[in-house]
């Protein structure tokens, strides 16, 4: 607890507002088996902004971005995505799921749907968009990507990479407003790690509100508005991606940068 | 490396490589000394044994049980006059069979590939050759020919248009009601098939139609309420024809045809006048909708009730009660039936199993470990000797719906865990990644999970479709004259004592042949369903 209240506060990028589209407050969280992994937690995020949070693994990173999307209840604090509190009581949870988009770290493609369909499938079922209108979008957005060619193959025919850029297509055709990113380079061959980062950073500079949990130093360093380093189900510390890397305020932040770096 | 390095090597030109049957006996059969005994032993013995099992099915084997009985053997104690019916059935199936194989094979080049020559080539040779078959060539060697016939109308159609399958699929659906018709005459449908099913499913379809502007569609989409409304419908439909219609025709003093008349009259007055007051009815929510809906079902219903007089649908096809039904049709009938109502049933035991509501998953649990607890025997000794006592006269279904029901209940408990093992071995991140998207729990399950569980479960699945076929022989015990009972049945003829041997041959064949189709067509259809590195 007292890490979380030393924690600096929240450092908004310059040139956005202050419209928060995560506003997450003193969440905790335990396991069924009596786990307390989240303690207590809070974090925002702007509109805009890229957030990356790092951490050993058991930290509890994964399990707060994923309770952003309700894929894990939690039992104390709260979380707003975009205004509306999500709740465990909450009737309409497809709601908030389809304004947030999730990249997983396995990628969790669909492997009885081709690529195509794996990216129109929630649009028409979910949005309810016509069919055609529904491609069209999806092969602009595997364009974008760099795998329009591919748009017919299923799953199982294609690299980890493309797999992987498949999965950021088929969240970004929902028009999330917000980007959750479970360690999206972690299960990936060396080199095919560039070209999901490549387009993680266009996503980035296009404007798009991204919470990423990666490991990838350089991706942080160049592309996050901010880097979180949360450590035992604790917000450790909360700075500019040069201050984390070069200048670190916390004892257990240095620890950690000198094990990875 | 180790075998050639020990050898010097041979210079100039390299020997030539032994091939041709010569050199492969030698290097295979006769290699030593020990393996050439070894090969005249055991070549003598196949010999030996292939010599009498040939013997016995071209000199001693007394066919004549098989050859002289061959219609029961197929159609049991169906009446000889109408035989004509089961061949329509045939020439219908193999038709459909066709049509269904030309769309599967759209994609290829030439559908009568060699094989595929020489197939119908040792089928047209087998009817003219087995003694049994030549009486009925016409009419068996026409019925191969729709079967080609079809397949190149089949791939044509599958060419042309892509909703082909659908077309297809719908096709067998429908014909498995006109072989029930063809199969029972008119009594029998004018009892279940025309009455229930008949009516309420054109007065469905045609209530759907007349409301088809109000996108009704959209409700079909949602498994749960479009069981809602089929329930409805029924209630509606028992209501109407049974309780409302008959208080008001009394009540008015009308004649019931004229009463028909009438509403169909009013109904379809009132849909048009409501669908050219809503300018936009596409707009119409609600009250609205389900409004139109009403008044186009009840017109339909009406018409419908006008049909089987007007038309004069009691064609005339005599009744056959089912308790003349037996051999071959008799066992696929049943065996397609619980098939049929299996599949859906078991699929919903898995999905309940796995349900969060405690009272569904206890039913199904309950359910599930109940029948699997008990023989299959003794459910279908339950089928026929106790429900009958239960129920009043005339409320007792049919022997062979009883078989069925029995059938079904037995398997759906089996297939339910094979779908559970099925819906489990599919990784959690699937129903989250679907989750991730927005989409809820029913679409989730009908989109993604239910897809790939049951492509990874369909050789678990097949196997329980081919233990049903096969344990249809156990209700020759409970008194159904299907292939296998009719076969005891023959063999108590004093004609044929003793002469088990070849009927039971003949017999075991025809359960080999569908039961090995069956497991072919699963590995075709896994085959095609494999999305993995083609």
């Amino acid at each position: 607890m007292t890490q979380s209240e030393i924690q600096a506060p929240p450092v908004p990028r310059n040139d956005v507002g202050a419209e928060a589209v995560i506003v997450a407050k003193d969440v905790n969280k335990w396991y069924d088996n009596g786990f307390h992994v989240l303690k207590g937690v809070s974090m925002n995020v702007y509109k805009g902004e890229v957030v990356v949070v790092m951490g050993p693994s058991g930290s509890g990173k994964s399990t707060f971005i994923r309770t952003f999307n309700a894929l894990e209840p939690y039992q104390e604090g709260s979380i707003e995505i975009d205004g509306v509190r999500i709740a465990n009581d909450l009737k309409d949870i497809e709601a908030v799921r389809r304004e947030v988009g999730m990249v997983f770290q396995q990628f969790n493609l669909f492997p009885h749907l081709t690529v195509l369909q794996n990216v129109t499938l929630a649009p028409i079922w979910v949005r309810r968009w016509p069919k055609a209108k529904a491609e069209e979008i999806a092969m602009r957005l595997l364009g974008r990507v760099g795998i329009a060619e591919q748009a017919y193959k299923f799953p199982g025919q294609m690299s980890g990479g493309q797999q992987q850029r498949v999965a950021i297509a088929r969240s970004l055709a929902m028009q999330p407003k917000v980007m959750l990113f479970d360690e999206p380079t972690s299960a990936l061959d060396p080199e095919m790690v560039r070209e999901v980062l490549d387009v993680m950073r266009n996503l980035a500079k296009d404007g798009m509100t991204m919470v990423c949990v990666t490991h990838e130093v350089g991706f942080a360093r160049e592309v996050a508005d901010r880097v979180v380093l949360m450590d035992g189900g604790v917000l450790v510390e909360e700075n500019t991606p040069e201050e984390f890397f070069n200048n670190p305020k916390e004892e257990r932040s240095r620890a950690f940068l000198s094990q990875i770096l | 490396m180790t075998t050639t390095s020990s050898r010097p090597i041979e210079r100039g030109a390299p020997r030539a490589r032994q091939t041709g049957p010569i050199a492969w006996t030698k290097k295979h059969l006769f290699n030593s000394p020990f393996n050439s005994v070894l090969t005249v032993v055991l070549g003598g013995l196949i010999l030996y044994v292939l010599y009498s099992l040939l013997s016995w099915a071209f000199v001693q084997a007394p066919w004549a049980v098989v050859t002289e009985n061959f219609a029961q053997y197929m159609v049991g104690l169906y009446p000889s006059e109408f035989y004509w019916r089961v061949w329509v059935i045939f020439a219908l199936v193999l038709s459909l069979a066709g049509v269904s194989w030309g769309i599967l094979a759209r994609n290829q080049k030439q559908l009568f590939s060699k094989p595929v020559l020489i197939g119908f080539g040792i089928a047209a040779l087998l009817l003219v050759i087995l003694p049994m078959t030549r009486p009925h060539l016409v009419y068996s060697l026409g019925s191969l020919v729709l079967l080609g016939l079809g397949a190149i109308a089949g791939q044509a159609l599958g060419r042309k248009s892509s909703k082909a399958p659908q077309l297809i699929s719908a096709g067998w659906f429908i014909s498995y009601f006109v072989v029930l018709y063809l199969l029972g005459g008119d009594n029998f449908t004018a009892s279940l098939l025309y009455t229930v099913l008949f009516q309420v499913g054109l007065g469905l379809l045609a209530g759907w139609l007349l409301s088809s502007r109000l996108s009704v569609p959209v409700l079909t989409q949602w498994l749960g309420r479009l069981a809602l409304l089929a329930v409805g419908f029924v209630l509606g439909y028992y209501i109407l024809g049974n309780v409302l219609f008959p208080i008001l025709v009394s009540g008015l003093g009308l004649s019931y045809t004229f009463f028909l008349v009438l509403m169909a009259a009013v109904g379809i007055l009132l849909g048009i006048a409501m669908v050219l007051t809503f300018s936009e009815p596409d707009t119409l929510e609600g009250v609205g909708k389900a409004a139109l809906f009403l008044i186009g079902f009840v017109a339909v219903y009406a018409l419908m009730g006008l049909l089987p007089a007007s038309l004069g649908l009691e064609f005339g096809l005599e009744r056959v009660r089912t308790t003349s039904w037996g051999g071959l049709s008799l066992t696929l009938f049943l065996a397609i039936s619980g098939i049929a109502l299996c599949f859906p049933a078991g699929v919903s035991l898995a999905l309940g199993r796995q349900s969060k509501l405690p009272l569904i998953r206890l039913f199904s649990v309950a359910y599930i470990e109940l029948v699997r607890g008990v023989p299959l025997i003794s459910i279908l000794f339950m089928g026929q000797v106790l429900i009958p006592l239960f129920l009043p006269e005339g409320m007792r279904p049919d022997p062979v719906v009883r078989a069925i029901i029995g059938l079904t209940i037995f398997s759906a408990a089996y297939l339910a865990e094979n779908v559970r093992a099925g819906l489990q071995s599919i990784p959690r991140g699937q129903s989250e990644a679907a989750q991730s998207l927005g989409l809820n729990k029913p679409l989730t399950m009908a989109l993604i999970v239910l897809p790939q569980a049951l492509k990874t479960a369909i050789p678990a699945i097949v196997g329980q479709f081919i233990s049903l076929f096969q344990d249809t022989t156990l209700l020759g015990i409970v008194g159904l004259l299907e292939l296998l009972g009719m076969t005891r049945s023959l063999l108590a003829d004093p004609n044929y004592l003793g002469d088990y041997a070849p009927a039971y041959v003949f017999i075991g064949g025809i359960y080999w042949v569908f039961c090995y189709g069956m497991s072919y067509g699963s590995r075709q259809v896994e085959e095609a369903l494999n999305t993995d590195l083609r």
